[in-house]
């Protein structure tokens, strides 16, 4: 067990959500071996204490609501799709969140993790053991033919480096995931994170001290801290969406299924927006 | 059938020589380490010798497995260059000499390379990556290059190339077991890597299998799945150290911590795995062992407390 595991999980047992945590993760549909761990290193002991963490921040922190959950396939390959905001990736751990504690039976959403995450001390070793794996293309195409849930954020970097003001819009999305559904046949199901800008309300992006520190960029909050506020943070799952092809076709073919995609998290980014402007009341329908 | 085992006296290599002959094959063996009381026919010579090519000549093999590679970074990088790829053009000129129908490789899965962009499970096709890094892997790497090599140049030849995971087990023998060795075994702080090993009675197995089936190609040769270095340690009974890269690289080969050069600490900090599916479809092997059996393999002939 790495250091401070030990510290960090009494410390955390004491609270309600561990079991419940540690429920769901009995139930997960992974071949984890004798010792907890998967083929791909994941850790049942790592998950528990990261995922307890987050799982507290989920219900008591941020409050999320998650609707469409029965959008994502209980079983079997599919890819989550959605949009970054608020600085840092908050958005994707209670992504992870939402499809252990909400769907049932749970599943283990996998994200590919910033490629500069392996290069950094502790990140890169929980990164993996909590399941999310370096951001390779290799890696997602296997987990998929592995029948794994793949979650891919086309913005990328560039999605997290969204500025508070620009918290609703979406940036270019890449192309790489949209061959990657079409090759291995895999159903993309669009997802819509609200409130990860005013969880994480970026002024400015330092990228010169980023670079220094081995970041894509420093996100910078006027507030100076650079920990997440307790906004209220909604995720969306939209229909899956199905594509056919090889993965080998035209780029102007790819940008248009691409464009499909973002347009379906852009309609439940734009009819979120408006929920959270008008009343809270109406919210919660799900 | 009959065999020619290049680099008979190894520890795996001896297994692998009894196996064949449990199994009806006629064995001969051939090392320049001495195999005093072998139990086949025995020829203490180099590979590169003239004698090694009596050997060939005479003993008329159907196939042979060439285990006469060096991993061990104790022997001086000239040595190793030239037993590796001398070595390795030896078997493979002898063998299309005196008429050898299949000729296997026994390289390593390290061939792939370790660093932060590099994708778990590999597959056949990828190529070395790394190597700047590393360079005191070069010459396996070559000799890995120039025996699949064989696969075009010598189309009359079956040729198998096997990329093999690091393999545990009672003889100790091999790269992670003398890793393993001492009471404490060096971690770089924050990183804890997937290893991939297999009980090296598997890789006997495996080895026959290859023997038996004729498999044309390259293939990655592995067991159970990988495991947290960390959590090898701590099975076979050893005490993790982790400790920061720039602590670490000075420290090998000092206080009891094991000798590894510079470019070895991307091979602790970082995993190397790979995907073994095409051989054990084309072979139909499968491990015996699973990763904890196999941990206890060689933590019950090696217990820590008795270690250097």
């Amino acid at each position: 067990m790495p250091v401070g595991a030990g510290r960090l999980e009494r410390y955390i047992a004491g609270m309600r959500i561990h079991a419940t945590v540690e429920d769901a993760l009995d139930r997960l549909e992974i071949p984890f071996d004798a010792l907890g761990v998967d083929p791909y290193g994941a850790s049942k002991r790592h998950l528990a204490v990261a995922l307890t963490a987050m799982a507290a921040l989920y219900r008591a922190y941020f409050s999320v609501e998650t609707r469409g959950i029965a959008n994502v396939p209980a079983r079997g390959r599919a890819m989550l799709v959605g949009n970054h905001s608020g600085g840092i990736a908050i958005d994707a751990a209670m992504v992870v969140v939402s499809c252990l504690l909400e769907m049932d039976p749970p599943r283990l959403a996998q994200g590919m993790a910033e490629r500069f995450i392996s290069r950094v001390p502790f990140l890169s070793e929980w990164a993996v053991r909590a399941g999310q794996l370096p951001g390779l293309p290799e890696h997602a195409e296997r987990l998929l033919e592995d029948e794994r849930l793949l979650m891919v954020f086309p913005e990328g970097a560039r999605g997290t480096a969204k500025l508070f003001s620009e918290r609703h819009s979406l940036v270019e999305f890449g192309t790489g995931f949209m061959r990657l559904a079409l090759k291995t046949r895999s159903p993309i199901v669009p997802l819509a994170v609200l409130g990860g800008g005013e969880a994480f309300p970026t002024v400015v992006n330092a990228y010169k001290i980023g670079r220094w520190l081995g970041l894509p960029y420093l996100p910078i909050v006027a507030y100076g801290v650079p920990l997440p506020l307790p906004a209220k943070i909604e995720i969306e799952y939209g229909a899956p969406m199905r594509f056919e092809g090889t993965g080998n076709e035209d780029d102007e073919i790819v940008h248009r299924h691409v464009d499909e995609v973002r347009g379906a998290i852009a309609r439940m980014l734009a009819a979120g927006v408006h929920r959270r402007r008008g009343d809270a009341q109406t919210g919660g329908a799900d | 059938m009959r065999v020619l085992v290049v680099g008979a006296s190894g520890a795996i290599a001896r297994k692998l020589v009894a196996r064949l002959g449990q199994r009806g094959h006629a064995v001969v063996g051939i090392d320049r380490r001495p195999w005093p009381d072998a139990p086949v026919e025995f020829h203490e010579v180099d590979v590169r010798k003239r004698a090694a090519e009596e050997v060939f000549r005479r003993s008329r093999a159907h196939a042979v497995v060439h285990m006469a590679t060096v991993t061990s970074l104790a022997v001086p990088g000239e040595e190793r260059h030239r037993i590796n790829l001398g070595g390795t053009r030896a078997v493979f000129e002898h063998s299309r000499a005196y008429g050898v129908e299949h000729c296997v490789f026994v390289g390593r899965h390290t061939f792939y390379g370790a660093g932060p962009d590099v994708p778990l499970f590999h597959t056949e096709d990828e190529p070395p990556q790394e190597l700047a890094r590393f360079p005191e892997l070069a010459d396996l790497v070559a000799a890995d290059l120039y025996a699949a090599n064989a696969l075009w140049r010598t189309p009359g030849l079956v040729t198998t190339v096997l990329r093999v995971c690091y393999t545990l087990g009672p003889t100790g023998d091999g790269t992670l077991a003398r890793f393993l060795r001492g009471k404490h075994v060096p971690l770089v702080l924050g990183f804890d890597p997937l290893f991939q090993f297999m009980h090296e009675d598997d890789l006997v197995t495996a080895l026959t299998s290859t023997v038996e089936a004729r498999p044309r190609g390259v293939f990655n040769v592995a067991g159970p799945q990988p495991l947290p270095l960390s959590r090898v340690i701590r099975q076979v009974g050893r005490v993790p150290v982790p400790l920061p890269e720039f602590v670490l690289s000075p420290l090998l080969g000092r206080l009891g911590l094991p000798r590894l050069p510079a470019g070895a600490v991307a091979h602790v900090k970082y995993p190397v795995v790979v995907d073994a599916r095409p051989f054990r479809q084309q072979t139909g092997f499968e491990p015996a062992y699973d990763e904890l059996a196999t941990l206890r393999s060689f933590a019950e002939t090696f217990p820590a407390a008795g270690a250097s």
